[in-house]
C-alpha cells in the first residue's frame, strides 16, 4: 500500500509509476508538484518515476483559483 | 446625432475635478435621483486609514445613508460604486475593478460585487473616489458624470433604449463628440430583465476600439441591478478627460513600473503553459472540475458528466475571437475577457440580430450550463447574451432554473403550472422561454425572477412541496444563490461559502484543492485559520481596486517551493509593492490583513444592524453539504459507504440505504457546527457570530454607532 496526501491508502504494485497513479485519481490538472517520502519528482520524470512500496506520495495542486 | 435626441435636464451640480493625488480624488460624489440633490463629500485621512477604498468606502457611505429598517427598495437605500486607490494603474495587470454594494433584494443584507469595465477609474480620475447614489426617480434617468464639461447632471433621456446592448451603442453615440472620445466614456446598467426580476445585475461598459464596440463585464450578485431599475435609473455614466499612465500620481512611480514588469514577464512566460487565460479565459475550469467531482450538474446532485468536455476550455478557445486585446483595464495582460463574435441569435426580441457575446465566463458555463444540464455551447452563448442585455445575474438564474427543473423532475411542478414546458435538466429551449418570460414579467418567468429562497417559499406555498426538501435542494445560504463550486467532500469550502458576509460567492474563500484534494488544512484549526486568512486577503483586493486573477491564476513554478505555496508570496509581496508605492503608506502582509479585518467585521456588524449576519444564517442548503437525494448517494455510493467505514466505524452493508443517508447527514452537519465555532472563535466572534467589542476596539473601528449594534445583540444573547 502507499498513502497519497496523508489520507487515501491505494494498491501497491511492481512497476506502479507517478503517471499511474495521476491517471488512476484523474489527477488531470497540469500544475502540481508530485513528492515521494519527501523528494520531489520532476515533471518530465513522471512516466519512469516508479513508487515504492509504503511510500508517503504527495500531489499538491497549485491551484488556488475561483 | 446629439441635436437630434432629447435631453431634459433635471439637476446640474458644477464642479472642477482635483489633481488625484496618491491614489485619492480625496472627495465623494452623491446623487439624489428622488430630490435632484447632488453634492460633493470630503474623504477624511480616518476614512482613507481605516477603510481604504473600493468597499470599504462603499459600506462607510452606505452605512450613513440607511436606516436599522431600510429594505432594498427603501428610497435610501443606495448603490455605491468606488474602485479604489489602486483603481486606474496600467502598470499593473488586474487594477480597474469596481466595487458595488447596497441592500439587497434577495438577501435583504449588504451585498457586494466586483467588475471590471473602466467605470470606476474614469469615475475617480473625473474626481471621485465613489458614486452613492439615493432615492427613486418619477421616471427614467441617467446620471451623468461629465468631466470634460465639468458638471454632475440628473437628465431624463426617454428615447433611451432599455436593454444594456442597444443602450450602450445609443449612449456612447450620444456623448461622444469625435469617436475617439468613446475609449473614455463608461456606463453602468442593467435591463428589462432587472425591472421584473430580484436578480438584477450591473453592467459595466468598457469601449473597444478594435471591435469600435461597447462591451460589459458584470457586478451580478445580490441584485444591484435591480436597485438600479427600482430607483429608475436606466444608467450611471462617466465622460471623462483622456489621461495618462500616472494618472493616479503616485508617490513612487518607479516602484510600480518595476513590480508591473516583473508580472508581465511572468505572464508572458507561463499563461501559454498553464491556464491559457489569454486564449481561454476562466473556461480553462470547466474540465478540471468535472474531472475532479467539482462541477455543478443539475442542481448540485452530481460534480461531473461526460459532456463537460463539450463546454471545456479547449472548445472555448476554438469559439472565442482569438488576437484581440481583452480591454477589460487597460495594461491587463492576463488578458481573461473574450468574446465572441457575430453571434446569431436564434430566440427573443433579437432573434436574427448578429452579436457580441462577453465570455463565456466559467461561473456562466456552470450556472446556465452544466448544472442545467445544458451541454449546448449555442443555448450557453445564447442565454449568456440574454441574461447580459437583459441585466440579470447568470449565476442566480441558472441556479433559479436548475432548482425548478428538479421541481419539476420530482413532481412538484408539472406542465400546468409551467405552462405547457417540459422542464427536465437539459432542456435549454425552456430556460431561454423562461428567460423571456422572466424579462416581459410573465409566466414561470415571474417564479424565476425570485431567486431561488423565493422560489422555495412560493413552491411550498403555493403547490404543497415538502419545505423540509425544497430547503435542502435550493442552492441558497443567506438568500444568495451558490456559485459554481461542488463542496460536498470539503468542509473548508462549505464554510468558505456560508460563513461569509454576503452569501456563497467564491470571491472570499476558495479552498476546495487545499482542502479536498490536497488535504493542507485536516484540522477544524487548520481549516479556521484558512477561514481566516483567505477570506481577508481576498477582501483586500476590493478595496483597492485589483483583481484577483493576477494573484493566482499564472504563477511561477518556482512558487512551489515557497513556505506556503497556497499563498504565492511573491505575488503578495508584489500587492504590498504597488500598494505602497501608490500611496505613500509603507504596509506590510499584516496591515493588509488588518485593513480587509476592519471592512470585513465593519460589514458583519452592518448585517446585524439590519437584523441578520448570525450563526442563524450561515448554514449551508444541506445538498451543499451531503447527499440529499437516494439518487445522490448511490452515485457515489462507493466513496460514501467507505467514508462510513473510516470515518464513522459503521458497516454499510449491514445498513439500508436510509440508514446510511441519516448517518451521513448526522455526521456531515455535526462537523459543521464544529467548524462554525472554530472559524468563530479564530474570527475574534462570539459562538452566535457577533463580533466582540474587544476585536472592534483593536480593529479601531469601535465608533459609537458601531459599538452600539454590538452591544445591544450581546446584551440580548446574555
Amino acid at each position: 500500500m502507499i498513502t497519497l496526501n496523508k489520507r487515501e491508502e491505494l494498491e501497491w504494485h511492481e512497476g506502479l509509476t507517478v503517471q499511474d497513479i495521476l491517471k488512476q485519481k484523474t489527477f488531470t490538472y497540469p500544475h502540481i508538484i508530485v513528492s515521494i517520502n519527501g523528494a520531489v519528482i520532476d515533471h518530465d520524470a513522471y512516466a519512469e518515476t516508479l513508487i515504492p512500496d509504503e511510500a508517503d506520495v504527495r500531489v499538491i495542486h497549485l491551484i488556488a483559483g475561483g | 446625432m446629439t441635436n437630434k435626441i432629447i435631453r431634459h435636464v433635471l439637476a446640474e451640480f458644477p464642479y472642477q475635478t482635483p489633481r488625484i493625488e496618491r491614489g485619492y480624488a480625496n472627495q465623494t460624489l452623491y446623487v439624489n435621483v428622488g430630490t435632484g440633490e447632488i453634492k460633493a463629500k470630503p474623504v477624511s485621512d480616518e476614512m482613507k486609514l481605516k477603510f481604504t477604498g473600493g468597499k470599504g468606502f462603499d459600506l462607510w457611505l452606505l452605512w450613513h445613508a440607511v436606516h436599522d429598517d431600510t429594505k432594498w427598495d427603501s428610497p435610501e437605500n443606495e448603490i455605491v460604486i468606488s474602485t479604489g486607490p489602486c483603481g486606474g494603474i496600467t502598470q499593473y495587470p488586474g487594477s480597474g475593478k469596481s466595487l458595488v454594494t447596497t441592500v439587497s433584494p434577495t438577501t435583504e443584507i449588504i451585498t457586494d460585487s466586483n467588475a471590471g469595465g473602466h467605470f470606476g477609474p474614469l469615475l475617480k480620475f473625473s474626481g471621485w473616489d465613489a458614486i452613492e447614489v439615493q432615492g427613486i426617480a418619477e421616471k427614467d434617468v441617467m446620471v451623468i458624470v461629465d468631466a470634460i464639461e465639468g458638471k454632475v447632471t440628473i437628465e431624463e433621456m426617454p428615447d433611451a433604449p432599455n436593454d444594456t446592448h442597444l443602450l450602450g451603442r445609443w449612449l456612447y453615440d450620444v456623448l461622444a463628440e469625435k469617436p475617439q472620445e468613446k475609449y473614455y466614456i463608461a456606463m453602468v446598467s442593467a435591463g428589462t430583465g432587472a425591472e421584473h426580476s430580484l436578480l438584477g445585475c450591473l453592467n459595466f461598459s468598457l469601449y473597444d476600439r478594435k471591435r469600435q464596440d461597447v462591451r460589459y463585464k458584470q457586478a451580478a450578485r445580490g441584485g444591484p441591478g435591480t436597485v438600479l431599475r427600482q430607483k429608475h435609473i436606466k444608467a450611471l455614466v462617466v465622460r471623462a478627460q483622456p489621461f495618462k499612465g500616472d494618472a493616479n500620481h503616485p508617490a513612487d512611480m518607479e516602484r510600480i513600473a518595476r513590480v508591473g514588469a516583473d508580472i508581465q514577464r511572468e505572464i508572458a512566460t507561463w499563461d501559454s503553459v498553464q491556464n491559457r487565460m489569454r486564449n481561454r479565459g476562466t473556461s480553462y475550469l470547466v474540465e478540471i472540475m468535472s474531472d475532479y467531482d467539482l462541477l455543478p450538474v443539475n442542481n448540485f446532485k452530481f460534480g461531473s458528466h461526460p459532456q463537460a468536455r463539450d463546454i471545456n476550455g479547449a472548445y472555448w478557445e476554438t469559439r472565442v475571437t482569438q488576437g484581440l486585446p481583452d480591454g477589460c483595464w487597460y495594461g491587463c495582460t492576463v488578458a481573461c475577457a473574450h468574446a465572441v463574435d457575430g453571434f446569431e441569435l436564434q430566440t427573443g426580441p433579437y432573434k436574427g440580430h448578429k452579436v457580441i457575446v462577453d465570455g463565456p465566463e466559467y461561473e456562466t458555463i456552470g450556472a446556465i450550463g452544466s448544472t442545467c444540464g445544458i451541454f449546448d455551447p449555442d443555448a450557453i452563448l445564447e442565454l449568456n447574451f440574454y441574461c447580459d442585455t437583459y441585466g440579470i445575474d447568470t449565476i442566480s438564474y441558472g441556479n433559479t432554473i436548475s432548482f425548478l427543473m428538479e421541481c419539476y423532475e420530482v413532481g412538484i411542478l408539472d406542465q400546468e403550472k409551467t405552462g405547457g414546458l417540459e422542464l427536465t435538466f437539459g432542456n435549454a429551449a425552456a430556460s431561454l422561454e423562461i428567460l423571456h418570460q422572466l424579462a416581459r414579467g410573465e409566466g414561470l418567468g415571474k417564479i424565476a425572477a425570485l431567486g431561488v429562497r423565493k422560489a422555495k417559499t412560493y413552491v411550498i406555498e403555493h403547490y404543497g412541496a415538502d419545505p423540509q426538501f425544497v430547503q435542502d435542494i435550493g442552492m441558497e445560504n443567506k438568500g444568495m444563490e451558490y456559485s459554481m463550486y461542488m463542496g460536498k467532500e470539503s468542509l473548508a469550502q462549505q464554510g468558505g461559502y456560508a460563513l461569509t458576509n454576503k452569501g456563497p460567492q467564491h470571491d472570499e474563500a476558495w479552498l476546495i484543492f487545499m482542502d479536498q484534494v490536497n488535504n493542507q488544512i485536516p484540522t477544524f484549526e487548520d481549516k479556521a485559520e484558512a477561514l481566516h486568512y483567505f477570506p481577508m486577503w481576498r477582501t483586500w483586493f476590493g478595496l483597492c481596486g485589483f483583481c484577483k486573477l493576477p494573484w493566482n491564476d499564472v504563477v511561477d513554478p518556482k512558487n512551489s517551493k515557497s513556505a506556503e505555496p497556497a499563498k504565492i508570496p511573491h505575488h503578495v509581496q508584489n500587492y504590498v509593492d504597488i500598494f505602497s508605492a501608490v500611496t505613500g503608506r509603507e504596509v506590510d502582509i499584516n496591515e493588509i490583513i488588518a485593513m480587509s479585518e476592519r471592512v470585513y467585521n465593519f460589514q458583519r456588524v452592518f448585517n446585524i444592524r439590519l437584523g441578520k449576519g448570525l450563526r442563524e444564517h450561515d448554514y449551508p442548503p444541506y445538498r451543499g453539504v451531503g447527499p440529499v437525494t437516494e439518487e445522490e448517494y448511490e452515485s457515489r455510493r462507493e466513496r460514501y459507504d467507505q467514508q462510513l467505514r473510516e470515518w464513522l466505524g459503521l458497516d454499510p452493508d449491514a445498513m439500508t440505504l436510509q440508514e446510511k443517508m441519516a448517518a451521513h447527514r448526522h455526521y456531515r452537519t455535526e462537523r459543521y457546527e464544529r467548524l462554525m465555532d472554530a472559524v468563530y472563535e479564530r474570527r475574534g466572534w462570539t459562538r452566535n457570530g457577533v463580533p466582540t467589542v474587544e476585536k472592534l476596539k483593536a480593529l479601531g473601528i469601535d465608533f459609537p454607532e458601531v459599538l452600539a449594534v454590538v452591544e445591544k445583540k450581546l446584551r440580548a444573547e446574555d
